[in-house]
């Protein structure tokens, strides 16, 4: 229950473009355990893209990893850092133990091919079976993702299904070789709300049958809540704030993330209350502020040291909790930054499992 | 660049717009249908129902909501107002400001509709797709003032200035292109262009669906703002029922070209009188991690394809009240209590879940 099946220590990913360095994800922790929902949660540009991408070491030149560590479980009981890990190695993660799944499903699927020979394709890639088991497999997968008539469905091209179905389809191969990390990267922001009810719902069942770890993706704080165990708070590069979900949404202590939460009309409320924006806006990549990279939107900017100091992570009040911000400097205990296959960070399961959703 | 200053402090006007049960706008069986075609020939197979039989009210200086899964013909019917659509069918009745009688403007020819096309004006999802990025504010938001006023040069750049100031922009980037702004901020240049003419309503189609939550919420106050400020209407056409219930006075729920219900916002988020509301509010995800909500109605199937609507019902496939009668007999829109409308047989019996207030 409390192993480890990501850790993400100090991570960057920069883009040396020739009009500067777009530092996309510029010191990123985090931690995943075995069967767990995190959601990553960000205005759009906070990198939360790059980083899902650099876990799975799918980042496009000119982006590079400049620095950090990827840990993934390796069976049986070992683990190994992507990052200064061998081609075949990533390989044997990516697909297999870790599966992605995006917001447009058309970029992980083919329109000239079937679903069936598509999804097949990938159960071949990973598992030495013959081709009619690959089938039988793939139809049971369509089921139990939802496709009606997936004997039919099978043999049909994606341009032929409605996006709810597609995305489906595209869960169903991530599904394909039993992952214990699925990262879906806003797999339901194109989508009705009703059709994203129903894959929300369709992720929480696979993930109760799998018992599969969900790195969720989202810009909206409604779907984080719902389906979130642990949340990370993602601004500039950075994870300013992350702990257990309830405890960050019902006590944040990130000015940023207090100012996200005031932003959103919560539901059943009216129009009692007038929503309090974010003051301002996300500066331009290259003109990353110095200090804390809140600093410039902050309603408790402190003069002198916000624009100067870096913030450093700091632990607490609740097991699992860290915070980037200087008004609790000298608060907390230094949460936990070794990197390293060894200790887990135990602190973060006894929270989740008081939480007891 | 920052909102306007002092416009975060609490709200105390959001409501306080004399109750005028005016109507500024009335739809009487507004119809769109769209012909179908297969083939190589093109050969008509079909009519598109987008729009079938739409009775809207929008009162003076009020804000009504379209709500509906994609596809249920909100923005065909925001068209059709505007007549970028010709109607097939219905009448459009607005109310003439300069003699207080109403004008069927389906009615009218090209000539006789100029006068009325500064009277509505349209803000669209896409500030990035509706600004043509070779001209400048100056030219974008002076374009309506120069085409229909003939204004001179300076005092159009004086009107462009004073816009540009009221939603939040400052004057002095007037003669920038779009692209040097950002998402929120180019919204705002959409706004401002539909203000120019003095409009009295505006419909805004999906305005904030592709903004970030903090931007979002910016503009949403703005939006508010310059309501009080400006006397204006707003069709508020949007599949986000949080920003929605925020925004609107009253709520009108489309389900396949059709209204299936209407409400004051407050009385139908309390208190659903159609199955299809009571499903769209169940699939809003909360924000709150600790009201996960157990039950949650998650709707099969799909959409209903507006060229095949469904006998009887068109919601009946999916309806989880469904009886044989639904099948078979389309229910009508009808009162079911004051103000409250409703197209289900069994609206008066069944209990259906809103959200707590
Ligand atoms: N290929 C690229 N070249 C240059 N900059 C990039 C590239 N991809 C992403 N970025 C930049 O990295 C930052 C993070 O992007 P992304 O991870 O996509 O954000 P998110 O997914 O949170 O919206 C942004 O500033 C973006 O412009
Ligand atoms: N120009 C068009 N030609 C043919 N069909 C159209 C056109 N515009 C919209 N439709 C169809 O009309 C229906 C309603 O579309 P739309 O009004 O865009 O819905 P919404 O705005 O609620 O998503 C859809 O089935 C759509 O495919
Ligand atoms: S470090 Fe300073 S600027 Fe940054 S979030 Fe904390 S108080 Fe605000
Ligand atoms: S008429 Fe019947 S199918 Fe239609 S909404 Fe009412 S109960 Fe459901
Ligand atoms: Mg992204
Ligand atoms: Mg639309």
């Amino acid at each position: 229950m409390s192993e480890t099946v990501l850790r993400v220590r100090g991570l960057r990913t920069h883009f040396t473009l020739d009009d500067g360095v777009v530092k996309a994800v510029d010191g990123v922790d985090l931690d995943i355990a075995r069967g767990e929902t995190l959601a990553v949660v960000g205005e759009s540009g906070c990198g939360k893209s790059v980083m899902a991408r650099s876990i799975l070491r799918l980042v496009d030149r000119p982006g590079r990893i400049t620095g950090g560590e990827i840990w993934v479980r390796q069976p049986p009981d070992g683990m190994v850092d992507l990052v200064s890990a061998d081609t075949r190695a990533v390989r044997a993660v990516r697909g297999k133990r870790i599966a992605m799944v995006f917001q447009e499903p058309m970029t992980s699927m083919s329109p000239m091919h079937t679903l069936g020979n598509q999804i097949g394709e990938v159960i071949l890639l990973h598992e030495r079976v013959t081709k009619a088991e690959a089938r039988r497999r793939t139809i049971e997968l369509l089921g139990r993702v939802d496709i009606p008539d997936p004997r039919r469905r099978v043999d049909e091209y994606p341009f032929q299904m409605s996006g709810g179905m597609l995305q489906r389809a595209m869960i169903a191969m991530a599904l394909a070789c039993n992952p214990e990390l699925l990262i879906a990267d806003e797999p339901t922001t194109a989508l009705d709300v009703t059709t994203q009810a129903r894959i929300l719902e369709l992720l929480r069942s696979l993930q109760d049958d799998f018992g599969m770890a969900v790195m969720l993706i989202t810009h909206d704080l409604g779907v984080a809540a719902q389906m979130a165990d642990r949340v990370a708070v993602m601004y500039m590069g950075n994870v300013v704030e992350r702990g257990d979900v309830v405890s960050v949404f019902r006590s944040p202590r990130h000015p940023y993330t207090k100012a996200l939460l005031r932003s959103i009309p919560r539901l059943g409320t009216g129009a009692r209350e007038r929503l309090r924006p974010v003051r301002g806006m996300v500066p331009h990549a290259y003109r990353r502020p110095s200090g804390c990279p809140f600093h410039s939107r902050c309603e408790e900017f402190m003069a002198g040291r916000c624009d100067v100091t870096v913030p450093p992570p700091v632990a607490g009040p609740e097991p699992g909790r860290e915070v980037r911000c200087l008004l609790y400097e000298g608060t907390g205990a230094a949460p936990d930054r070794a990197g390293g296959p060894g200790n887990h960070p135990d602190s973060h399961r006894e929270s989740r499992e008081e939480e007891g959703t | 660049m920052n909102p306007p200053p002092g416009k975060d402090g609490p709200v105390t006007s959001t409501t306080a717009a004399p109750r005028e049960d005016v109507a500024l706008l009335e739809t009487r069986g507004l119809t769109k249908h769209f012909p179908l075609r297969r083939g190589l020939l093109g050969r008509v197979a079909g009519q598109v129902r987008a729009v079938d039989g739409v009775d809207l009210r929008v009162p003076a200086r009020r804000t009504v909501a379209l709500v509906g899964e994609s596809g249920c013909g909100k923005s065909t019917l925001g068209r059709c107002l505007l007549r970028v659509y010709e109607p097939t069918a219905g009448q459009i009745l607005f109310r003439d400001p300069a003699d207080g009688g109403t004008v069927d403007l389906a009615a009218l020819d090209e000539a006789a509709l100029k006068p009325y096309r500064s009277q509505i004006r349209m803000v669209f999802q896409d500030p990035f797709a509706s600004l043509n990025p070779r001209m400048t504010l100056l030219q974008i938001v002076g374009e309506p003032l120069r085409v229909n006023r003939g204004l001179g040069r300076e005092e159009l750049e004086e009107q462009v200035a004073e816009l540009l100031r009221r939603v939040g922009l400052r004057p002095e980037h007037m003669r920038r292109y779009p692209n040097a702004f950002s998402g929120g901020q180019r919204q705002r240049v959409g706004i401002a262009r539909a203000l120019a003419l003095s409009p009295r309503l505006v419909v805004a189609d999906e305005a904030v669906s592709a903004l970030d939550v903090s931007v979002r919420a910016q503009i949403l106050n703005l939006l508010k703002d310059l309501q009080d400020e400006e006397d204006l209407t707003y069709l508020f056409i949007s599949h986000d029922l949080g920003v929605v219930e925020y925004m609107a006075d009253e709520v009108v729920v489309m389900y396949v070209g059709r209204i299936v219900e209407t409400g004051a916002t407050d009385e139908l988020y309390g208190r659903p009188l159609h199955p299809y509301t009571e499903a769209l509010l169940s699939a809003v995800p909360d924000p709150d991690p600790t009201a996960r909500r157990q039950e949650r109605i998650v709707l099969r199937g799909e959409v209903a394809d507006p060229s095949r609507v469904p006998a009887g019902c068109p919601f009946h496939p999916r309806c989880f009240h469904a009886r044989d009668r639904c099948a078979t007999e389309v229910p009508a829109l009808r009162e079911i209590r004051p103000g409250r409308k409703a197209a289900c047989h069994f609206a008066e019996e069944l209990e259906l879940r809103g959200v707590r207030s």
